[in-house]
């Protein structure tokens, strides 16, 4: 497949991968943004072919492990009324409310549907208009022109039937809240390559220049990550703290006119929970007045649903890179892909899934050499 | 529910009011064990399997089985949608069980079916389910002996449900068993991963690909045969249904207490089902097959089994994707296409389309 | 919100007033809205992430990260020169 494969090769991987070795002359903690990134990084064992100085930190870019606990707990209240149809990317379905998760929620009679797109469900909209269709839009700034698409064009069909319950979360004020806790350790970024192709590179210059952080618009396939590591830690060695684009073959610096346009006309900035962190100013999008008729939350008024977070769950902290999964203790215990406490663990690219996979490998190397029980991997 | 605009008396008083003539549907009468049920098996399931110890309609099969040991395996069908490219739910029901009876290194040879079917079926569909599990017969040289029906009310069943029942000869001194693996075995798959998952999903409502992707549902009898005949020292074969070649890996290196070592580069997988795969976020290795297999076999006989297969219409592209080992036990690991080492997790659940 | 494919523009079409497309992905084809790449030729790549193409891919800047790789070879090629 063209502009996949090429960035596959392996040969051009490893001599990246040298590049990086020689470049490097002290240790360096950088952050990768996305979960789609750290995928990446997790699938094809990236960490495992740069130098051990090289320290690679999984972000907050994972829309599903953010999502606030009072959102879910929203949407499973829509989703279990007999006259919804509740529809959601994939990812979302094993995400943990309060009270189980949307698959449970589906054995139990609701109709719960996976969609690939947006736009898919405002065709069943269309199709089943005694049926209210919501749909759970989420997502960082990537999503937000299909899912703005998606109301514009129910308002355009004039569809009655149809509503989003909205959960947008922006990627700059997060890595605003990272750079300013006391115990960050994070030097330098890979910085949001989808998002970019939307929004632009413009939003990541103050932040370099306010935290002297280098920050490099980075892609998704593992010659485009390994060469964001080169020119992260290359700036890093030169002291230099500034934005780069290493995805330039699609993020326009100005991003996408059309997108930006109509993600004004259809949302606008609002404060936002974060899943394990707690609010953030300014950190996501909310339907205007204009659209707010397709506020699932307002059709159906649950907005006054409000939940705490349980204390045992510590995704907040592994999602900030403050604590690693097997620092908390549910991991592995209570807390397992199967069970999962929080989010981090049921994504599959969440760092405590990831963790538990390489934990459990990690002991059984353990077990059959005992000599290296010493040393703690 | 349609009646036909042309009624006819039934028979008696107290009998079931309803005409006997055909309908269009199948309904709660039909699983009542009443004259419905005798139409449905008598004027549907018969004319379709035209079998002879299936017509004689005993409470049982009686028959006649060669050797002293039989392979004996079920299986329940569910799939939706029933039609898919490449299949439905009957082909299904006969290979899934005859496959399941083939890489015991058994020689399949007859069938039992149940369905379950739910009220409002349109029969034209059952009778095309019906007379494609005797075209998948046919194929796969077994013989449906003897079946049942029952029917649930509207709504509580997903219009058919089929158990397939098989039962099989296997010859003196074959010992197969996952169980057996060895390290320095090598591991095969018999050709392309994640056909039948990726073509039932790409008819599903909300996903819906503008491109035609068969499911390779099809009989594996012959192609272990001429597998076994090259190398009767064969360890274990499986077909990676559910859970994918994934799943089935984690099943061998539990049972047999070692690990398994894949190269990705090495894993054969078709441009159209990679480039789905591609765009909803699913890896090949946690989808679905269903007319291949995985052979463990002993180092030195792999170069030898995998030209048989490859000579084979069932095998063409059959690989080698990886090789038992001693560390690691019960882990599968890959080796990636940039060459770093990943753990292939167990999926938790079925494996959905993410976007992140 | 990361999982951006890029796919080949085959067809476009418009359906109710909207710009879309029939994409190719190494041999699948997928319904994808292009209203947001409103020029886009038969023929050209897209981004497709949710069934929506975000921007087209420049074909120029993707051979960037290859050049830069020869560059390294080349620059090795001339160490690798007993003095």
């Amino acid at each position: 497949m063209k502009f996949l494969d090429e960035y596959r090769d392996s040969a051009a991987a490893r001599k990246l991968a040298n590049v990086i070795a020689r470049t490097v002359t002290r240790p360096w903690t950088i952050m990768e943004v996305c979960g789609g990134q750290t995928h990446t990084i997790v699938k094809y064992g990236i960490d495992r072919v740069l130098p051990d100085c090289v320290e690679l930190v999984h972000g907050p870019g994972c829309p599903v492990c953010v999502t606030s606990l009072e959102m879910i707990d929203r949407a499973h209240a829509i989703a279990a009324r007999p006259d919804v149809t509740f529809c959601s990317f994939g990812d979302m379905l094993r995400v943990p409310g309060s009270h189980g998760d949307l698959l449970q929620l589906k054995s139990r009679g609701s109709d719960v549907r996976v969609v690939y797109s947006p736009l898919d469900a405002v065709q069943l909209a269309a199709a089943n208009p005694n049926r209210q269709v919501v749909f759970f839009a989420i997502g960082f700034e990537t999503t937000a022109p299909p899912n703005a698409m998606a109301v514009w064009m129910a308002k355009k069909r004039k569809l009655t039937n149809f509503s989003v319950l909205v959960s947008h979360v922006l990627v700059p004020p997060a890595m605003t809240a990272i750079l300013e806790s006391p115990r960050n350790r994070v030097q330098g970024f890979l910085g949001p390559g989808h998002v970019c192709t939307v929004m632009g590179c413009g939003e990541y210059g103050p932040i370099a220049e306010r935290y002297r952080v280098p920050i490099v618009i980075t892609g998704f396939e593992p010659l485009d990550l390994l060469e964001g590591v080169l020119r992260t830690v290359t700036q890093l060695e030169d002291g230099r703290y500034e934005v780069e684009n290493q995805y330039s073959r699609a993020v326009p610096p100005k991003g996408n006119r059309q997108s930006l346009d109509l993600i004004g006309d259809v949302f606008e900035v609002c404060d936002r929970k974060w899943r394990g962190i707690g609010s953030i100013p300014l950190s996501g999008y909310r339907l205007r007045d204009d659209y707010r008729e397709y506020d699932a939350e307002r059709r159906f008024d649950v907005d006054r649903i409000e939940t705490e977070e349980s204390p045992r769950c510590i995704s907040g902290e592994v999602l900030r890179g403050l604590k690693k999964p097997h620092d908390c203790p549910a991991f592995g215990q209570d807390c397992t892909p199967q069970n999962p406490l929080g989010a981090t663990m049921v994504s599959s690219e969440g760092a405590c899934a990831a963790y538990f996979a390489y934990g459990r490998h990690l002991e059984v190397i353990r077990r059959q050499t005992p000599a290296l029980s010493a040393t703690d991997g | 529910m349609t009646v036909p605009a042309t009624p006819i008396l039934s028979e008696g008083f107290g009998s079931c009011p309803v005409p006997m003539s055909r309908y269009d549907q199948i309904l709660l009468g039909h699983g009542s064990g009443g004259q419905l049920t005798s139409e449905i098996i008598q004027r549907l399931f018969l004319p379709a399997f035209r079998d002879e110890t299936l017509t004689a309609l005993e409470d049982q099969a009686t028959l006649a089985l060669p050797g002293n040991r039989i392979a004996f395996t079920t299986d329940s069908f569910v799939v939706r949608p029933l039609f898919f490219p490449g299949g439905d739910i009957g082909k299904l029901a006969v290979y899934g069980t005859v496959n399941d009876l083939a890489v015991g290194g058994a020689k399949p040879l007859y069938l039992a079916a149940a369905f379950i079917l739910e009220e409002g079926l349109p029969l034209k569909d059952l009778q095309r389910v019906a007379q494609s599990m005797r075209a998948a017969c046919d194929e796969a040289g077994v013989r449906l002996v003897t079946g049942d029906t029952k029917v649930v009310d509207r709504g509580k069943g997903d219009q058919v449900f089929i158990t397939t029942t098989g039962v099989g000869s296997v010859p003196p001194g074959r010992n197969l068993s996952i169980h057996n693996a060895t390290p320095g075995d090598r591991i095969l798959v018999s050709g392309t991963i994640g056909d039948h998952g990726i073509a039932v999903m790409s008819v599903r409502e909300g996903i819906e690909f503008e491109t035609v992707l068969e499911s390779d549902c099809a009989p594996l009898t012959d192609l272990v045969r001429v597998m076994l005949d090259v190398c009767p020292g064969i360890r274990c074969m499986r077909d990676p249904t559910r859970g994918g070649v994934s799943g089935t890996l984690h099943e061998l290196a539990a049972a047999s207490n070692t690990g398994v070592k894949l190269t990705e580069a090495s894993i054969p997988v078709r441009d159209e089902v990679r480039g789905a795969c591609e765009m909803l976020g699913l890896d090949p290795l946690y989808v679905a097959n269903e007319g291949k297999l995985i052979a463990v076999v002993p180092a030195d006989a792999a170069a030898q089994i995998l030209r048989a297969m490859r000579n084979h219409p069932l095998g063409r592209n059959a690989a080698i994707i990886g090789e038992v080992v001693s560390e690691h036990p019960g882990m599968v690991i890959l080796r990636s296409l940039v060459g770093g080492e990943r753990i292939v997790t167990q999926l938790a659940g079925e494996q959905l389309p993410r976007i992140c | 919100m990361c999982l951006g494919i890029p796919g080949k523009v085959v067809e476009t079409y418009r359906e109710h007033d909207v710009l879309m497309g029939k994409v190719a992905f190494g041999g699948v084809f997928k319904r994808v809205c292009l209203e947001h790449v409103p020029d886009v030729a038969i023929g050209e790549y897209v981004l497709v992430h949710v069934g929506f193409a975000l921007n087209r891919i420049d074909e120029a800047e993707a051979r960037r990260v290859f050049e830069f790789l020869n560059e390294m070879d080349q620059l090795q090629e001339l160490e690798e020169v007993p003095p």
